[in-house]
């Protein structure tokens, strides 16, 4: 095989735009597109969606997504993986055949399962010790509410083998989405990779993948910096990476002609260490990356070279990410104007702090910040003195409670409203009333990998 | 001008970074933007500094790991996220705004290199910019 392929980038986000990637199909000469609907905290999110109604539970915008882009991959042959089945990939599936054929089209839909792992969290027996600090999984046990194993490439490239056009997943490792159709397109060895130079393969793609995960924040969204962001252009039209990449590994990332953004060496390599830890030890199902001798040359014309990504056997555990319930919050947001803003901004928080202690309302800590002045940067944003403050045109305060208590969290808020006419004066914005809402805990751990097993399902077409 | 005298700089005036989270962890990826600059983050931007740079406000233990070949520096803050992002209740809840922190570090350099890491050629293509409508 001599022939580089081209993948595209879809969503980094349950939310994100997808124009951009309907730019990459129609502009970009990609074969696949590769969309990343899941965040570490998003199957939190889809857990409440199946709580009240157990047909949901995936990302639903995948489905006005592909009637969008559908029309446009198929007279192409661009195919498209993604993970947006979250906890209930057969139903994101089902509702994406529904809309689509709807519309006229049966495209072959392949969905790939089996990374639910809730019930061997759950039992009583089992020890799944924290990642990062080492508890026993026996603290939550009782709260908890999703439990997925991060899967690997190898089920997406059998649904691709079979003749997938759309692969609906629920948690795989994101990079998967995208070594998934390298491997069945440019035939590199898996399952069966032995060799240095299968692994150096696969560590090539695992890397081409991480660069194109987050959408946009590869092609110069989001570039942090001061003074230089504002010189990459056209951020509202921002096209998203794709990579182009070579039977021996070799990459290059560009992104479609006549969009916005910015391929070069600084936005490249921003998104190579992101949710990085230690980068010669970076862990998938598929590989373990080592990125010490990775090489970013920057051709120029938005477009850079990737080599020298080092793989390695990988271990035989899967990353498991599980949520429990982990109590409440409400949280308050409310405006003092000039004068003595600062003054009034602390007399009203310390009658919130008498209040719940004479209703006697338990809590476990009353979390305070003030939004354009401290929330983003904490003390590292040292505070003007309260003299300067007072001088201020307005301060704004944000309170949060953290309880265990559902009945205080909902009462937190109507603690505030009589301020409004016996409090201090000249005061706008409040928010809050009814603000709150459970607090999830996350619990990475690790799973024997033979006690997962992937399953893969071909959707019959609708008629 | 004394080009021997130590001046004291933020890292936003010779580099870039991005900050991310995982569970209750956040790593920052801290770039240079030529050889001249990387010189200088390598020497000045320990982990402890930037430990004793977050203490006062979130005072974990932090790993570092240089990577020469992109001209950057890999930090990662423990307990940075009060338990995680989910559970978080700052407004910045993932520590997004984080790797702006970080940048806000102080460091000390010669006037000398700081004009180096400031002049040298950036070894990323940057377009001219074109005003579009």
């Amino acid at each position: 095989m001599t022939h580089a392929i081209r993948i595209g980038s879809g969503l980094g986000f349950y939310g994100d735009n997808w124009e951009p990637v309907a730019a990459s199909i129609e502009r970009g000469q990609v074969q696949f597109i590769a969309s990343d609907h899941l965040a570490e905290l998003t199957l939190a999110i889809l857990q409440k969606d199946r709580q009240r109604d157990p047909a949901l539970g995936y990302a639903r915008d995948v489905v006005p997504m592909l009637l969008r882009l559908w029309p446009l991959m198929q007279p192409r042959g661009v195919r498209f993986v993604c993970n947006a089945g979250g906890l209930n990939p057969m139903g994101a599936a089902q509702a994406v055949r529904k809309a689509l054929a709807a519309a006229g089209w049966h495209p072959r839909i392949a969905v790939v399962s089996g990374d639910d792992v809730l019930h061997l969290l759950q039992d009583p027996a089992a020890r799944f010790d924290h990642m990062m600090n080492g508890d026993d999984v026996a603290s939550v046990r009782e709260r908890l509410v999703f439990g997925n194993a991060y899967l690997g490439a190898q089920p997406i490239v059998d649904a691709l083998d079979q003749g997938a056009d759309i692969v609906i997943t629920g948690r795989v490792a994101d990079a998967a989405l995208f070594l998934g159709p390298l491997v069945h397109a440019l035939g590199w060895k898996l399952a069966d990779a032995s060799t240095p130079e299968d692994f150096h393969r696969l560590a090539q793609g695992l890397t081409v993948g991480h660069l194109l995960e987050c959408s946009g924040q590869g092609s110069g969204g989001n570039f942090g910096s001061q003074g230089h962001w504002q010189n990459i252009p056209d951020l509202a039209h921002i096209g998203y990476p794709i990579a182009e990449v070579w039977p021996d590994g070799t990459a290059y990332i560009t992104k479609a002609p006549d969009t916005g953004g910015l391929v070069n060496f600084d936005t490249v390599r921003q998104q190579l260490l992101y949710e990085v830890h230690n980068p010669h030890a970076y862990f998938s199902p598929d590989v373990v990356l080592d990125m010490g001798q990775i090489q970013l040359h920057d051709e120029g014309q938005h477009r850079v070279r990737l080599t020298g990504a080092q793989g390695r056997a990988p271990t035989d555990q899967l990353k498991v990410v599980a949520g429990f319930k982990d109590g409440f919050k409400a949280e308050v947001s409310w405006g003092f104007s000039w004068p003595d803003a600062w003054d009034k901004v602390q007399a009203a928080e310390n009658m919130i702090r008498s209040q719940l202690k004479e209703r006697q309302m338990p809590f476990d800590e009353l979390f305070v910040e003030y939004p354009g002045l401290n929330s983003a940067h904490g003390p590292l944003a040292p505070l003007p003195p309260a003299a300067e403050l007072n001088e201020r045109a307005e301060i704004w305060v944000r309170m949060v409670l953290r309880t265990p208590s559902k009945a205080v969290a909902d009462g937190f808020g109507r603690l505030f409203p009589w301020m409004a006419l016996s409090g201090p004066a000249y005061t706008c914005g409040f928010q809050g009333m009814n603000s709150a809402s459970e607090l999830l805990g996350i619990w990475p751990t690790l799973i024997p990998r033979h006690q997962v097993q992937a399953r893969l399902e071909m959707l019959e077409p609708d008629a | 001008m004394n080009h021997t005298a130590l001046v004291k700089i933020p890292l936003a005036r010779i580099a870039h970074a991005r900050s991310g989270d995982k569970a209750d962890w956040v790593d920052f990826g801290l770039f240079a933007w030529n050889e001249a600059g990387y010189r200088l983050l390598e020497r000045e931007v320990t982990a402890a500094k930037v430990q004793a740079h977050f203490a006062p406000w979130l005072p974990g233990q932090v790993d570092a790991w240089p990577l020469p070949n992109i001209l950057a520096l890999k930090f990662v803050l423990h307990g940075a996220l009060q338990g995680g992002g989910a559970r978080n209740l700052r407004l910045d809840n993932l520590g997004k705004a984080m790797g702006a922190a970080l940048l806000r570090l102080d460091i000390e350099v010669s006037a000398e290199e700081l004009e180096q890491a400031q002049k040298s050629p950036r070894r990323g293509w940057w377009p001219e910019m074109s005003p579009r409508t």
